[in-house]
C-alpha cells in the first residue's frame, strides 16, 4: 500500500516523458538541471560571489591567455569570480520568478474565485480591474512601481506577482461559472455539503490542471519581466545581482571583455528555452482537445 | 455600428481615468516626493517655500483636481532633474518613437503574415517545423540578449552597424530588428492557427471544388477569414509588444524615444516626466486598442450587422 503513490507517480512522470520529444525530453533535463545547480549554488559556487580582487579583473574564462586557474568563466570587472555570480545570480532569478508567480496565483486566484461566485456587483468591479490591467503594458506598471516605491527584494516580489494575476483572475473566474452550474455541484449541495467542501472536494480538483498551465507560462513571462527589469538597472540592487543585472552592468564592458555579457546571457537563454519549451508541453498534454490531433 | 464604436470609446476613457487616478495615489503613496529632491541640509524655511511651490500643502482632493485638470491644459509642470516643462520634454520624444515602432510594426506584417501561411500549409513538412522553430526563438529570446548579441556580432565584431542613437537609416537597422523579433514571432504563430482553423473549413472545399486555383483558394478566401481574427491579434499584440519592447530597446541603442525617457526617468526619479509618460503611452495603447477592437468589428460582416461582440 505505501509503495503505490510511487508507483502512481512514477507512472504518470513515465507518461509525460513518453509523450515528449527529444526537443522537450532536453529541455526537462536541462530544466531540471539548471534547477539543481541554482539550489545548490552555495556548495558549488567555488567563491563568495561578492567578494572583489582587483588583481585578477577582467580575466578571461580558462583556456584563453590570461586565464587564472580556479575562475572557470573567468571574472568580471572587479575580479568577481564569473561562474560563482551566474550561481548566485540563476538561484535569485529563479527564487524571484517562483515567489511572484506563487503571489501572482494567490491574489489572482482568490480574485478570480471570488468573482466566480460572489454577486454580480463583485464580479464587475473584479472583471474591471482585470480589463484595466490588461489594457496597460505591464513593463510601465513595473517602471511606475519601482520607481515610486524603490527597487528592494521586497518590491521587486510585489511588482512580479502582479504580473499575471489577471489571467488567473480571468481562468478561474471562468471555471469556477461553468463548474458551478454543473449537476454534481448541485447533487453534492443536495445532498447538504457545506460551500467549503463543495470548494474544496468538486471545485478545487477541477481547476487544477488549467492553472498548473497558466502557472508554467506566467513562470516564463515572469523570468522574462524580471530579467529585463534588472538589466535595465530598476531591479534588486548592487552587489546582489540577478542574471539579468549582470547583462546589464556588464555592457559595458562588451567590446574588451564578451564573456561577462555572454556567460549570463546564455544562461538566461537555456532558462527562458526549457520554462518555454515545458510549458507548451504541459499545455498541450492538458488541452485534451490539441492531445487528440 | 455608431452606439458601438461610442460604447467602446467611452470603455476606453473609463480604463485612461482609472489609470490616471491609480497614478496619482501610488505617487502619493510613496511619502512626499520632495524627500528625494531636497535631500539632506535645506532650511526648514526653504522647504516650506518648495512645498508651496508644489501646492504639496493642499489636501488631496484638491490635489487630484489639479491633477486631472493638467490633462486638458497639458501643464505637467517642470522636470524635477532638466527644469523644462514635461509636456515638452514628452512631445520631442514621440516622433522617434513612432518611427522606430513603424519600421518595425512593417518588417513584422511583411514577414510574419506570409511566414504564417507558410507554416500551415506546409505544416506536415520540414518548411513547416523550419519556420515555427525560428518563431520560437523570437519568443523565447528575450529582446535585451538578442539587442546583445546583435551589438556583440554586427558593431563589435564585425563593424558594420552604428549603435548609438538615430542619425541616419543605418541606425534603424538593429533597432528594428530586435523590436520586431518577438512580434514577428507572436503573429505569425497566430496567423498558422488562424489560418488552420480556416483550412478545414467547408467553403474553403467549395472553392476548390469550383475549380479556382490554390493561390487564389489560399488567399481571397483563407487568409481574408482569417484576417479577421488575425487583425484583433496583430493590433492588441503590437501595442503591447511595443510598448514593452520599446522601453528595452530604446535604452540599449540610446533612441532618443518615450521608453528611453521613462527608464532614466524611473531611475533618476523624475516624478513628473515619468508619471507623464507612463499617463502618455498608456493613453496612446489604450487608443490603438479601442481602434482595433471597431476596426475589427467592422471588418466582420456577421459583428457589422449584429453588434454583438465576437
Amino acid at each position: 500500500m505505501t509503495a503505490f503513490p510511487m508507483i502512481a507517480r512514477n507512472t504518470a512522470l513515465g507518461a509525460f516523458w513518453a509523450s515528449g520529444d527529444r526537443i522537450q525530453r532536453l529541455a526537462l533535463v536541462l530544466g531540471a538541471a539548471l534547477a539543481l545547480a541554482a539550489l545548490a549554488a552555495p556548495l558549488i559556487a567555488g567563491f563568495d560571489p561578492t567578494a572583489q580582487s582587483l588583481i585578477s579583473r577582467l580575466r578571461p574564462p580558462l583556456g584563453f591567455e590570461g586565464a587564472r586557474p580556479g575562475h572557470w568563466l573567468g571574472t568580471d570587472e572587479l575580479g568577481r569570480d564569473l561562474l560563482s555570480r551566474c550561481l548566485y545570480g540563476l538561484r535569485l532569478t529563479l527564487s524571484l520568478a517562483l515567489m511572484g508567480a506563487t503571489l501572482g496565483l494567490m491574489l489572482g486566484g482568490l480574485l478570480g474565485v471570488l468573482a466566480g461566485v460572489a454577486g454580480k456587483r463583485i464580479d464587475a468591479v473584479i472583471m474591471t480591474a482585470v480589463d484595466t490591467q490588461i489594457a496597460i503594458p505591464f513593463t510601465l506598471v513595473a517602471l511606475f512601481m519601482l520607481s515610486v516605491f524603490g527597487s528592494s527584494l521586497t518590491v521587486m516580489v510585489l511588482v512580479l506577482g502582479l504580473a499575471g494575476w489577471e489571467q488567473y483572475a480571468r481562468i478561474l473566474r471562468g471555471e469556477v461559472m461553468r463548474l458551478m452550474q454543473m449537476p454534481f455541484i448541485e447533487a453534492a449541495r443536495a445532498a447538504g455539503a457545506s460551500p467549503l467542501r463543495i470548494a474544496l472536494t468538486h471545485v478545487l480538483p477541477n481547476v487544477v490542471s488549467p492553472v498548473v498551465v497558466q502557472f508554467t507560462l506566467s513562470l516564463s513571462n515572469i523570468i522574462l519581466l524580471e530579467s529585463t527589469l534588472s538589466f535595465l538597472g530598476l531591479g534588486v540592487q548592487p552587489p546582489t545581482a540577478t542574471l539579468g543585472a549582470m547583462v546589464g552592468v556588464g555592457r559595458d564592458y562588451m567590446p574588451n571583455a564578451p564573456w561577462i555579457v555572454l556567460a549570463p546571457a546564455l544562461l538566461i537563454l537555456a532558462v527562458t528555452f526549457c520554462v518555454q519549451i515545458l510549458g507548451d508541453w504541459l499545455r498541450d498534454r492538458a488541452d485534451v482537445r490539441l492531445r487528440a490531433r | 455600428m455608431i452606439t458601438l464604436a461610442l460604447r467602446r470609446l467611452f470603455r476606453a476613457a473609463f480604463t485612461f481615468f482609472v489609470i490616471v487616478t491609480l497614478v496619482f495615489f501610488a505617487t502619493r503613496m510613496s511619502g512626499s516626493p520632495l524627500d528625494f529632491i531636497i535631500g539632506e541640509g535645506l532650511s526648514a524655511e526653504d522647504r516650506a517655500t518648495l512645498i508651496r511651490y508644489y501646492e504639496l500643502d493642499r489636501p488631496w482632493w484638491d490635489q487630484y483636481r489639479a491633477f486631472l485638470g493638467a490633462l486638458f491644459d497639458g501643464n505637467f509642470g517642470l522636470s524635477f532633474i532638466e527644469r523644462r516643462p514635461v509636456s515638452t520634454m514628452v512631445a520631442e520624444r514621440l516622433w522617434p518613437s513612432a518611427q522606430l515602432l513603424l519600421a518595425a510594426t512593417a518588417v513584422t506584417l511583411l514577414l510574419a503574415i506570409p511566414l504564417g501561411v507558410v507554416a500551415a500549409l506546409w505544416r506536415n513538412s520540414w518548411i513547416g517545423s523550419a519556420v515555427m522553430s525560428v518563431a520560437f526563438m523570437g519568443y523565447a529570446v528575450p529582446n535585451f540578449v538578442l539587442a546583445v548579441f546583435l551589438v556583440l556580432v554586427f558593431a563589435f565584431w564585425l563593424n558594420w552597424l552604428p549603435v548609438v542613437g538615430n542619425g541616419t537609416p543605418w541606425h534603424f537597422i538593429l533597432p528594428t530588428v530586435t523590436l520586431s523579433a518577438a512580434m514577428i514571432a507572436a503573429i505569425m504563430r497566430f496567423t498558422r492557427n488562424a489560418m488552420l482553423d480556416v483550412l478545414g473549413q467547408d467553403y474553403m472545399r467549395t472553392a476548390r471544388a469550383k475549380g479556382l486555383d490554390e493561390g487564389r483558394v489560399v488567399v481571397k478566401h483563407g487568409l481574408r477569414n482569417a484576417g479577421i481574427t488575425i487583425l484583433s491579434v496583430v493590433g492588441l499584440q503590437i501595442a503591447a509588444l511595443a510598448a514593452s519592447g520599446s522601453v528595452v530597446v530604446e535604452t540599449i541603442f540610446a533612441w532618443p524615444g518615450m521608453g528611453e525617457l521613462l527608464v532614466n526617468a524611473a531611475i533618476r526619479r523624475d516624478y513628473p516626466v515619468l508619471q507623464f509618460g507612463v499617463l502618455t503611452v498608456a493613453l496612446a495603447v489604450i487608443l490603438i486598442n479601442t481602434c482595433v477592437d471597431i476596426a475589427y468589428t467592422w471588418a466582420d460582416p456577421r459583428l457589422r450587422r449584429s453588434g454583438a461582440r465576437r
